[in-house]
């Protein structure tokens, strides 16, 4: 009863899933089309961080960094060097990888808080790099004006549903993807390390290594969003990129359900929508967002997701997650 | 299974409910004015995000919300001081609420930030506060004028004033190490300069900066004066370990108009005193206008009437005479941006002022001086530059050649 019950939850969420971002969107209005294309983004950026916090373990304090790195080399390209499409999607994913590369090098033997303290000083650096180097970065008024990218297609990506897709497409890609990646043989090894980095040492696994390459990983996929976030917006700002930039993508996973991968893109979801709404209703809607991130912490820690889980199996089994929070 | 199917079905209808807009929102009959509102409601520039919100919110109680015969709405959001919030905020009051024409904004980032969207939406746009020089100079939008002031529209006169009036030949500049403080300073240096005299060196100063004192120390000790750009927390701090420092005995302070604006003032102490700065306006400006306005804003809500809230003010006034002149019709576009060009208003509480042709103001501009009357301290104005345009003296052709002011231009003299 309890399976079969489980199972209907999970196919009537995929297909309102399905009906709500592949069916319905010619119906909806621009304003909305364009806050489910911040969603998907902002999903796209959370779920890449899920890997470090929720399949590794790891909480890293600087991941809008990347976010930010990727978005700015786009900004710079299109503006400047009038790049298309696609020198600047590998020009942000790869400089924000080769950023990670380096970065990596300094996070990958540390665990806990120390890592964050670590993630959260380099993240910093790239803020400080945007916000002063000002003759590459524009300092604080950002760079504006990036156009929307021209694919030769007959469609054109400046109408906002053309674009939607376009992020849908990405946005699946990078799920099956990361699905993939953490159901692979690697992405258990990840998990081992979360649960305990010594015993996976002893069993003869190469722990620093691993957590290097789940930092970079995290890092790739993390500055896909990035470059899709500077068309989008067709502006990039040191505050993109900032700690609370940071902290908010972290609140993403958490509040979404962190090890779940849907989790946090449904967190993303939600906080882009709240961000949004309460705020037209509310001069204090910040209070509304943090007591939601209390009661979260407080009674959902494990996540939406996984409190959903846990009550469709009967309460038998909490999900536990060690060292995330 | 039947019970599954049922679930789906309401889950639809409930979002299609939620996000699919009814009919009515795309047939807009003639409904009320829609003025979309944004300012810093929360975070660290709130308080100055807050006399925004209360002056626009003064001249339309004013008018009982109604211009042209028909009803105005004003349609608030909170963009955080931040320009990716603004835009976001932006983008909603135009895409789903469908405002007629947008307003506010505080931080100059936002200014940029917001340019390219509003122009490939063709919103009717005024920055009343948003001080960015090349948003009137080198990078002009169609879709935006500004009712406010060029960052460095005051300083400029300013540099001559000091160097021909305030007598000073050597001069420290202390500053915001950002877009505001770089064009400030900019317009400053260059007539300052362009007159005689001299800048000996320039710190500046990041706008996360918890203590001036590293700062403080590096100030030449040959300066005639310093000129100083700070606004808000900062600017009080500054002014107080300026004393504390035992520098101002020393060394006469000056500095660009927010540093000892309204918003700030009364949190000051005696140290604010003698400080001169330039701005387009003083709370104690001697006019009708001005007082009236003083008066009514006092007892709204208790405190000094600022720049930023005088700015939303006769900025919203600027928009309601242009309602007027093309009674209503604010669903023609074209014909409401050119209204919004053609006001000229002589009576507003800053004084007289009109846009030159690169949508930024010509008005006066006021060297104020911190005095304390009646236990309060005030802007007294000391001199007034009339009619000043955001070129000073200068062609507008050839000005315009020159980069923007920034960190490192007008580069120190050696």
């Amino acid at each position: 009863m309890k399976d079969l019950l489980a199972s209907k939850t999970r196919t009537i969420a995929l297909s309102l899933a399905f009906l709500v971002l592949v069916l319905m969107p010619p119906f909806y209005s621009s304003y909305w089309i364009t806050l489910l294309t911040q969603m998907l983004i902002y999903g796209i950026l959370a779920m890449s961080l899920d890997i470090l916090i929720g399949y590794t373990g790891l909480s890293s304090f600087g991941h809008a960094g990347f976010f930010g790195a990727s978005a700015y080399v786009v900004a710079i390209l299109s503006t400047r060097y009038k790049m298309g499409f696609v020198s600047c999607l590998v020009g942000g994913i790869g400089v924000a990888t080769a950023i990670s590369m380096i970065f990596g090098l300094l996070v990958a033997h540390a665990t806990g808080v120390y890592f964050l303290i670590i993630t959260l000083a380099l993240g910093m650096v790239l803020w400080g790099l945007a916000f002063r180097w000002v003759t590459m970065t524009g300092g604080d008024n950002g760079i504006s004006g990036i156009p929307r990218p021209d694919l030769g297609l007959p469609l054109s990506l400046k109408d906002p549903l053309t674009y939607y897709y376009m992020i849908l497409v990405f946005f699946l890609v990078c799920l099956i993807l990361m699905a993939i990646y953490v159901r692979s043989p690697f992405g258990h090894s990840l998990k081992g390390i979360r649960e305990s980095e010594s015993r996976m040492r002893v069993l003869g696994y190469h722990t620093w290594l691993h957590k290097y390459l789940s930092y970079v990983s995290a890092a790739a996929f993390g500055s896909v969003a990035g470059v899709l976030w500077a068309y989008f917006d067709g502006f990039i700002s040191p505050y993109n990129m900032d700690l609370t930039a940071s902290i908010e993508i972290i609140l993403m996973v958490i509040l979404g359900g962190p090890g779940t991968l849907v989790g946090p893109a449904l967190g993303a979801g939600i906080i882009v929508f709240l961000k949004n709404f309460i705020s037209a209703y509310t001069q204090r809607w910040l209070l509304i967002l943090g007591t939601i991130y209390i009661l979260t912490i407080l009674y959902a820690p494990q996540g939406l997701v996984n409190l959903i889980r846990d009550w469709l199996k009967g309460g038998e089994k909490k999900t536990e997650l060690k060292g995330i929070v | 299974m039947k019970k599954g199917w049922l679930m789906i079905c309401l889950g639809i209808a409930a979002i299609s409910l939620i996000i699919v807009p009814p009919t009515a929102v795309f047939a807009q009959g003639k409904g009320p004015i829609k003025i979309g509102f944004i300012s810093p409601l929360s975070g660290g520039m709130a308080a100055n995000g807050k006399d925004m919100l209360t002056g626009i919110e003064l001249y339309l109680e004013e008018i009982g919300y109604q211009a042209a015969g028909r009803k105005i709405e004003l349609l608030v959001e909170d963009d955080e001081a931040n320009p990716a919030t603004g835009l976001t905020k932006t983008r909603k009051l135009v895409e789903k609420d469908g405002v007629h024409l947008m307003t506010g904004g505080l931080m100059a980032s936002t200014a940029y930030a917001l340019a390219p969207y509003i122009d490939s939406k063709e919103i009717p746009t005024t920055y009343p506060i948003m001080a960015a020089d090349d948003i009137t100079q080198r990078k002009i939008p169609k879709w935006i004028i500004r009712t406010g002031w060029a960052s460095s529209q005051p300083h400029q006169p300013f540099g001559e004033y000091a160097y021909n009036v305030l007598k000073f030949r050597k001069v420290s500049v202390i500053a915001y190490d950002f877009a505001f403080g770089w064009e400030c300073v900019g317009g400053f240096q260059k007539v300052f300069e362009d007159s005689g005299g001299k800048v000996l060196q320039k710190i500046w100063v990041p706008l996360t900066a918890q203590d001036f004192s590293p700062y403080l120390a590096q100030i030449s000790k040959d300066a005639d004066a310093v000129f100083a750009v700070f606004s808000g927390r900062l600017t009080i701090q500054f002014t107080k370990q300026y004393k504390e420092f035992g520098l101002k005995a020393k060394i006469p302070l000056i500095g660009g108009g927010t540093v000892t604006d309204e918003h700030a003032l009364p949190s000051m102490g005696d140290e604010a005193i003698g400080i001169i700065t330039p701005l387009h306006y003083s709370e104690v400006l001697d006019n009708p206008a001005n007082k009236k306005f003083v008066k009514a804003f006092r007892e709204k809500v208790k405190k000094a009437a600022s720049y930023y809230s005088e700015g939303t003010y006769t900025g919203a006034r600027w928009i309601v005479e242009a309602i007027k002149a093309i009674n209503g019709d604010v669903e023609n576009r074209g014909k409401f941006m050119d209204a919004l060009r053609k006001v000229d208003l002589k009576d507003v509480p800053r004084g007289p002022m009109k846009l030159d042709n690169y949508g930024n103001p010509i008005q006066n501009i006021y060297i104020r001086k911190v005095e304390k009357k009646g236990g309060e301290l005030q802007n007294t104005v000391i001199h007034t530059y009339p009619m000043v345009s955001q070129f000073w003296k200068y062609k507008a052709e050839e000005f315009l050649k020159q980069p923007v002011y920034s960190r490192e231009y007008p580069p120190l003299k050696p």
